[in-house]
């Protein structure tokens, strides 16, 4: 039963590197990570890969597998196609560390700058909040996020032309709709949005919705959601002038 | 010489930033002093996001017959009576408050058609009580706290180990350690020092913990001269997966079993029913149609056998597979698809209750819960055992140094329901901020040795000053021996023998480990990493053993084949283990403190 597989692997820090080939025997029911593990044990001792609950849960190990971003863990070896060596490589998008490893320090950079969630008043004497379960299934949609930044990763504004200093990506929209539309949150994120945040980068590839490994609809339940309501805070004639002229109080 | 390493100063240094360490840090800077916390991983990665289940606190939102009492009184049934009650009247009492504060700082739990938070039945605990979002609930928890905690001005340090714990006098002053990603040491000095390092179910073959379960903070604070307590009572979570083998031993969360999953032999057969403990005989349907209301919220429903004590499920499925009645690959079924003979649309249920488990096996078995049953098996999941601690303030024996969370003990006694243990985090979390900043705040700062340092920093470097070759090896194949042979000999099933085996070989480990050798760089090495786990795995693995060998009885975790029944007067004590001046290992058994009155009389009025 016993199979030969050759991974190909990146090994280098943020001064370069290049592809190593590893050539090891594997066995049935492994996973990508799983032969990561393996070269490692066997073969590469120092090879630096970040990697925590190995059940899709930690969002740790994301890498690039034969080009497409995957987590490490939930890549079953039995849907790649081993005659070829597979190429594994850290996420491009970011700064190399080590090998598989890459500087994320970025993205909790940016959590910091969104404003945090504000409650309005406790709905009962006890200090207890109501809502109904329709009425939070949207946003537990989002908290599925394991922050595995692949969609960060995969993002063109980030990986192509580096805007990380004007766009906040499709992690940080997740998160920012996750807020905007919590049943009990008040703050309003949508000036930052615009400004800061720049969600007008975003042009809706939907290449994030496809690499996320919890499955989020980011385009089409975060991104545009959030988009529209920018453009009906900032851009509506109509709106804008409603604002002006209603009664005040 | 210590003018070489970077210096960072705290009030408070928080080691471990999963559910325990997040909420010490977020009460401790709350309470005005300077806190510092190091993250073994990213922030948000740690072992918590696993939790799957939910957190237990008496709310009574679904079942209002529920109350900080019974919740008591279930915690100190399932731990078998050598639990802190204190820790456990504390818990029940205060889990409900935690609960709300995380909904006040954005957690966003499951709903009941009133609109209050929902809670789930779980093992052991006798109403609905868990609260939960779908079966992710731990990522929940790490997520709304560090979404919390990150603007609450606490100095995170991701991806730092701690090496040692730095001591002035008998008071714990700082911590020592080095970053992954550079490989530079570093010194923290704390006028206070929490350890939440988390589990050490690293030192099984077969354990659901991620690498970073090497029971690092046990460790470090036991040779800083902290007692540890009960170290033999180590929880195997009855449904781990199996097969493949490369996700041997990953969780399956009890959440099946509570919406109405059963566990089979290879003949179909529901061998739950055939053992139920006599303690819970009242509370325990013989009925298959009654188990299966109380599954769906039947308040008039007993629970089905499924749902008995982790413990006693876990020795059941093992009887199963030694008899020869198991599955294929060395395990039993648990079927939740069955329950389409009971609800239409069933697979768009379990897709909605169990997401993340559906998910889980879809991906990495090909095999779709909702059509075919999943074969599971004991897998090493939990330390009850841990830093001995005040049960009110979470204080060690050692001035200046707490723990909280799965690293102290004393709340679950000798086996911990499910669900205790996110509660736990929060409860004894919070405690642990407000005591160690309120220590710090009456303590000035001490003084650090540099020659503490110094001996923590060639300790650390040793293994790249070996030659390779000659008597030497690297971490992983030591590591490996370590691993198969506690599975094999103090694992779920416990004889003298075997367990003197172990400590023997603990010791050739030893001698072992201070030899391995590693190559390369400083900077991001799993191979160096590894080495410096290893003194923790050896040190947690040797206290296990030495307390499993001094429980001549069968309680909760700790099963021995020898002596398989309770022994009232184990009842009675604690083992405390400590390091003698010689450097050695000591055990000592410690009367439990009688039970206040008053908790007594709730565990008698309980007991019916």
């Amino acid at each position: 039963m016993n199979k030969q597989v050759t991974f190909k692997i990146w090994r280098g820090d943020a001064t370069g590197g290049k592809f190593v080939d590893y050539t090891t025997e594997i066995t049935e029911g492994l996973v990508v990570l799983d032969v990561i593990h393996k070269i490692q044990k066997e073969q590469a001792n120092d090879l630096a890969v970040r990697w925590n609950c190995k059940a899709g849960k930690c969002g740790s190990c994301s890498a690039e597998v034969n080009g497409m971003p995957k987590l490490m863990c939930m890549t079953r070896m039995d849907t790649l196609d081993i005659s070829k060596p597979i190429s594994i490589e850290p996420m491009r998008a970011f700064p190399s560390i080590r090998d598989l490893a890459t500087d994320v320090s970025w993205n909790f950079r940016v959590k910091t700058k969104i404003k945090k969630f504000n409650p309005r008043k406790p709905d009962a004497e006890d200090g207890t909040w109501r809502m109904q379960q329709e009425d939070v299934d949207r946003v537990q949609e989002f908290r599925k996020c394991i922050e595995c930044f692949l969609c960060q990763d995969v993002c063109h504004v980030l990986r192509d032309h580096h805007k990380h200093e004007e766009f906040i990506g499709p992690r940080f929209l997740v998160y920012t709709a996750a807020l905007e539309m919590h049943p009990l949150d008040t703050e309003n994120r949508l000036a930052e949005l615009k400004q800061a945040q720049g969600i007008g980068f975003c042009n809706i590839t939907k290449c994030c919705t496809k690499v996320c490994p919890e499955h989020i609809t980011i385009t089409d339940n975060a991104i545009i959601p959030l988009k529209e309501r920018v453009v009906d805070e900032f851009y509506d004639p109509f709106g804008w002038l409603w604002k002006k002229i209603r009664p005040q109080g | 010489m210590a003018t070489n390493y970077e210096t960072h100063e705290f009030d408070v240094l928080v080691i471990g930033a999963g559910g325990a360490g997040l909420r010490a840090a977020i009460e401790a800077s709350a309470a005005g002093v300077k806190v510092g916390l190091i993250c073994k991983s990213l922030l948000g990665k740690a072992h918590t996001v696993m939790a799957e289940g939910g957190m237990a606190a008496a709310m009574g939102n679904v079942d209002d017959r529920d109350s900080w009492k019974v919740h008591f009184a279930d915690t100190m049934r399932g731990g078998q009576y050598v639990n802190n009650w204190r820790m456990a009247e504390l818990h029940a009492k205060e889990a409900p408050s935690r609960v709300h504060e995380l909904e006040a700082w954005g957690a966003v739990f499951d709903r009941t058609k009133e609109g209050k938070i929902s809670q789930r039945n779980f093992g052991g605990h006798r109403y609905p009580r868990l609260a939960h979002v779908g079966d992710r609930t731990g990522l929940e928890l790490i997520r709304t706290l560090q979404d919390h905690g990150i603007h609450q001005g606490i100095t995170v340090f991701m991806e730092y180990t701690i090496v040692s714990l730095l001591k002035d006098g008998e008071r714990v002053v700082g911590a020592f350690g080095y970053d992954r990603e550079r490989g530079r040491f570093r010194i923290f000095k704390a006028k206070a020092v929490i350890v939440c390092t988390g589990g050490l179910g690293r030192a099984y073959a077969v354990t659901s913990n991620s690498w970073e379960g090497t029971g690092d903070g046990v460790s470090l604070a036991y040779h800083a001269g902290a007692e540890l307590l009960d170290m033999e009572f180590i929880q195997f979570h009855p449904t781990g997966m199996i097969w493949p083998p490369s996700v041997k031993g990953i969780l399956v969360t009890e959440s099946v079993r509570g919406e109405g999953g059963v566990l089979r032999n290879k003949d179909g057969k529901r061998f739950m029913y055939d053992d139920i403990p006599d303690n819970y005989k009242s509370q325990t349907s013989m009925d298959p149609e009654e188990g299966w209301r109380y599954t769906q919220n039947d308040k008039n429903a007993k629970r089905p056998p499924e749902l008995l004590t982790r413990d006693h499920v876990a020795r059941c499925i093992n009887r199963e597979v030694k008899a020869g009645r198991g599955s294929p690959h060395g395990g039993v079924f648990l079927d939740i698809s069955w329950i389409k003979e009971k609800i239409p649309n069933s697979a768009e249920h379990i897709k909605r209750k169990l997401p993340s488990m559906y998910h889980q096996f879809m991906q990495l078995a090909n095999l779709d819960i909702t059509k075919e049953p999943m074969e599971i098996g004991p897998t090493t999941h939990y330390a009850m055992g841990g830093i001995r601690v005040n049960g009110d303030t979470q204080a060690t024996n050692v001035p200046g140094l707490f723990a909280a969370g799965e690293c102290a003990a004393g709340l679950h006694g000798a086996n911990r329901l499910g669900g205790n243990s996110l509660s736990d985090l929060i409860v004894f979390g919070k405690r642990a901020g407000e005591y160690a900043a309120k220590y710090a705040k009456e303590n000035p700062a001490g003084t650090i040795n540099d020659a503490q340092i110094e001996a923590a920093y060639r300790e650390a470097m040793e293994p790249f000053e070996r030659p390779a070759g000659t008597g030497s090896e690297g971490p992983y194949h030591v590591q490996t021996d370590l691993q198969n042979m506690m599975q094999a000999n103090v694992g779920i099933v416990r004889l003298q023998n075997e367990m003197e085996f172990a400590l023997d070989g603990i010791q050739k480990l030893k001698a072992r480990a201070a030899k391995v050798a590693v190559q390369g760089h400083l900077e991001y090495n799993p191979g160096w990493h590894t080495s410096i786990d290893l003194k923790h795995l050896l040190t947690v693995s040797e206290a296990i053993t030495l307390c499993s060998l001094d429980r001549k009885e069968s309680r909760g975790g700790h099963f021995r084949e020898d002596y398989p029944d309770k022994d009232p007067e184990a009842q009675k004590y604690n083992a405390v283990i400590s390091k003698a001046a010689d450097g050695s290992m000591k055990l000592r058994r410690e009367p439990i403190p009688a039970i206040r009155d008053d908790l007594k009389q709730v565990i008698e009025e309980m007991k019916n």
